[in-house]
């Protein structure tokens, strides 16, 4: 069952690759290339760069991510309720009201604690 | 077997009438179908370009491409044969695999997401029963793309511009899957066929209206499109994460955003606004293609408003409008709806026959009463809020001037 | 069952089995953990796939949903705060044998649990006991099944929120 309806979306997945990795590639051949060690520099509007691109991460958004992942779980949760919330009756959404309470503790204490705020 | 169904009944016609073995007819009809679901998109961009740009034009009093063909028509295509015979450039010290794979990634993430959506009654790539979250999961991985896309092109400001949009992205994707469960909750089923179904009776705009509203206001941030463009900040960031990519690597990127910005007015067509529903689609089904491409222009027209209408907003406002208003909001009305759903249901008052107009007209006008009321109390809290804050800050100005003139 | 789809399934399986092994093997013998993490969600889409290929297809949406789009890019970020990311200079720490031999010991246990019910009772394979969304919907609200677990879990995300709070402030 799930085979015969997943066939096409892995279907579409290799297609698409494939597709847009030629489409992606095709200035390769058409395009001149005549590389320069000027060219090839990072670009910041004619500033000779300064260290490495490739830089570390400012904390506050890590923490973004992790409230993310809660409430990206908290979906996660709902959907299946969200299907059948009506034969669970009002004890379900108490269920789910409760969960989601919880999780909006630790939304307040991350707002409360400035996580949200850029100075 | 009648053959005039091409796409459901194709593989069964091709081994009755031609003698192909079945199972080749089917890898066949399943490929001809792929190729159809994929390129759809991609030909629909390069038309979008157009709109956009003569959209933008108008707004701005300018008269947009009118060189290129009658109107400027032919101008997108100009513009891809240009990209076409543009340098390829990989700078320096680039990851090469990740700075190669990250365009591609980006753009068959919202490819993937046309496999499930109902075109027609009959035609539809697949059906899946958990078509919603499909849409969830397969619309997450373009975040992982421009992250890697900036870090892999060794440049500060991708990355910095990176950050800032990966974190509004995953931000909006919170609020826009609480929104999406109120359809799926009115409906029943995660299938987005049975979610166009449910909406027989009576489109889900009308029953919610918060949903739809929370919906299309973070897709729109989803695809990064201002007033949410903080991704392409131009006076601070120079051109955001894709600004060391050229070429047809670039147009990916670009191709993309064009892509998904359609596909969630499509989005909205199909769960919000009956899709493929309207007069006549029993018996014409080609008639539900066009009654879905007009609903979704609708939601197009109107994110191309916001986008050339609003200013930019900075990135503080944009963290605290999503968590402190946006995602307690779709929480709050996706509670209130299954507690009013469950009240209809107990009362007696649910539609008899879901696709009949008038037995829905109880549940809707209980549904958009419960929507209107939360928006008065919403609405009233943030007036309130800030005019204490509004208030605050006339009083600190009326001290300035004194200290300022002594 | 046709010879021709189980040959299909088995073509999808060796597929996602390469994606799975290949991937975790990019993950621990890459020195830049950017890359490292990129072969981690590699073998997470493959793990996904075999989500599917036992009919559970809520659980391969999930595992792309959460772990892809979320821990992907959270591990990313993770990545990204430490100091040498694409260069690390060593690829063994002192610890390298004893989570070795702790490795090896879960594994053949994990190969044990798999093996041996092959040798007793034949039971129904795994792919026909197909439990759908609704009744995960129902099992997690239900008081007699996971009720507690599904709140507990709540609480261990909030705790998760509070530390990261508390360890990224500290270096304010």
């Amino acid at each position: 069952m799930a085979l015969q309806q997943f066939a096409p979306i892995a279907a579409l997945i290799i297609l698409a690759v494939v597709l847009t990795f030629i489409i992606s590639n095709i200035s390769t051949i058409f395009g001149p290339s005549n590389n320069t060690s000027r060219k090839t520099a990072p670009y910041e509007s004619g500033m000779q760069p300064i260290g490495v691109g490739m830089r570390r991460m400012p904390v506050k958004f890590y923490l973004i991510g992790v409230l993310f992942i809660l409430f990206d779980i908290e979906v996660i949760f709902f959907l299946p309720w969200a299907v059948v919330f009506r034969d669970l009756g009002f004890y379900g959404l108490a269920v789910m009201g409760l969960f989601f309470f919880i999780l909006t503790i630790g939304l307040i204490y991350e707002w409360k604690k400035g996580a949200l705020e850029w100075e | 077997m009648g053959c005039d169904n091409i796409i459901n009944t194709f593989a069964p016609c091709l081994s009755s009438s031609l003698g192909v073995p079945i199972e080749i007819a089917n890898f066949i009809g399943i490929f001809l179908g792929v190729i159809i679901v994929a390129s759809f998109p991609l030909l629909v961009a390069i038309a979008l370009i157009w709109t956009e740009r003569k959209f933008a034009a108008r707004i701005q009093d300018r008269l947009g491409p009118n060189r290129v063909g009658v109107f400027g028509l032919l101008q997108p295509f100009a513009d891809v044969i240009k990209l076409l015979g543009k340098e390829d450039i990989t700078p320096a010290g680039a990851d090469r695999p990740i700075y190669n794979a990250a365009p591609v990634v980006s753009v068959v993430s919202v490819l993937l997401i046309w496999a499930v959506i109902p075109f027609t009654p009959i035609h539809v790539g697949v059906d899946l029963s958990i078509g919603a979250l499909y849409f969830l999961a397969v619309a997450s991985l373009g975040t992982l793309a421009i992250i890697l896309a900036a870090w892999a092109s060794n440049n500060k400001y991708a990355l910095l511009g990176a950050f800032r949009v990966v974190a509004q992205l995953i931000s909006y994707e919170v609020p826009l899957a609480l929104a999406l469960l109120v359809p799926v909750m009115i409906a029943g089923s995660m299938s987005l066929v049975s979610i166009v179904e449910a909406q027989a009776g009576m489109w889900f705009v009308v029953s919610a209206p918060i949903a739809a509203f929370l919906f299309f206001i973070s897709a729109q941030a989803e695809t990064g499109r201002a007033p949410f463009d903080l991704l392409e900040a131009e006076s601070e960031l120079v051109a955001g994460y894709n600004i060391e990519y050229s070429g047809m690597k670039f147009a990916m990127f670009f191709a993309g955003e064009f892509m998904h910005v359609f596909t969630n007015a499509v989005l909205m067509a199909v769960l919000f606004m009956g899709g493929y529903l309207g007069p006549f689609v029993d018996q014409i089904p080609m008639l539900g293609l066009v009654y879905l491409l007009i609903k979704a222009s609708f939601w197009y027209l109107l994110s191309l408003l916001m986008r050339n209408a609003l200013p930019r907003i900075r990135i503080d406002q944009l963290m605290l409008f999503n968590w402190l208003f946006l995602v307690p909001l779709s929480v709050v009305n996706l509670l209130v709806t299954a507690l009013l759903l469950m009240i209809v249901r107990e009362v007696g008052l649910a539609p008899d026959d879901p696709r009949s107009f008038v037995d829905n007209i109880p549940q809707t006008i209980v549904l958009f009463l419960g929507n209107a009321a939360l928006f008065v109390v919403v609405m009233s809290m943030v007036r309130n809020r800030f005019r204490a804050q509004r208030l605050a800050e006339t009083q600190t100005d009326d001290l300035l001037p004194a200290t300022a003139g002594d | 069952m046709t010879f021709n789809e189980l040959s299909w399934e088995a073509l999808a399986f060796g597929a996602f089995t390469i994606l799975t092994l290949g991937g975790a093997l990019g993950v621990v013998f890459n020195r830049n953990l950017v890359r490292g993490a990129v072969w981690l969600v590699v073998s997470l889409f493959g793990v996904a796939g075999f989500f599917v290929l036992l009919s559970a297809p809520f659980l391969a949406a999930v595992q792309v949903l959460v772990y892809i789009g979320a821990i992907g890019i959270l591990f990313t970020f993770a990545v990204m705060l430490t100091r040498s990311m694409t260069n690390l200079s060593e690829r063994f720490n002192k610890q390298a044998w004893l989570s070795a031999l702790a490795a090896v010991t879960l594994f053949l246990l994990i190969l044990l649990a798999v093996i041996a019910p092959i040798f007793g009772e034949i039971a129904a394979p795994s792919s026909e006991v197909v439990a759908t969304t609704e009744d995960l919907g129902v099992a997690l609200v239900s008081g007699d099944k996971f009720v507690l677990p599904f709140e507990v879990a709540s609480l261990l995300l909030t705790a998760a929120m509070i530390g990261a709070i508390v360890i990224a402030r500290e270096e304010d």
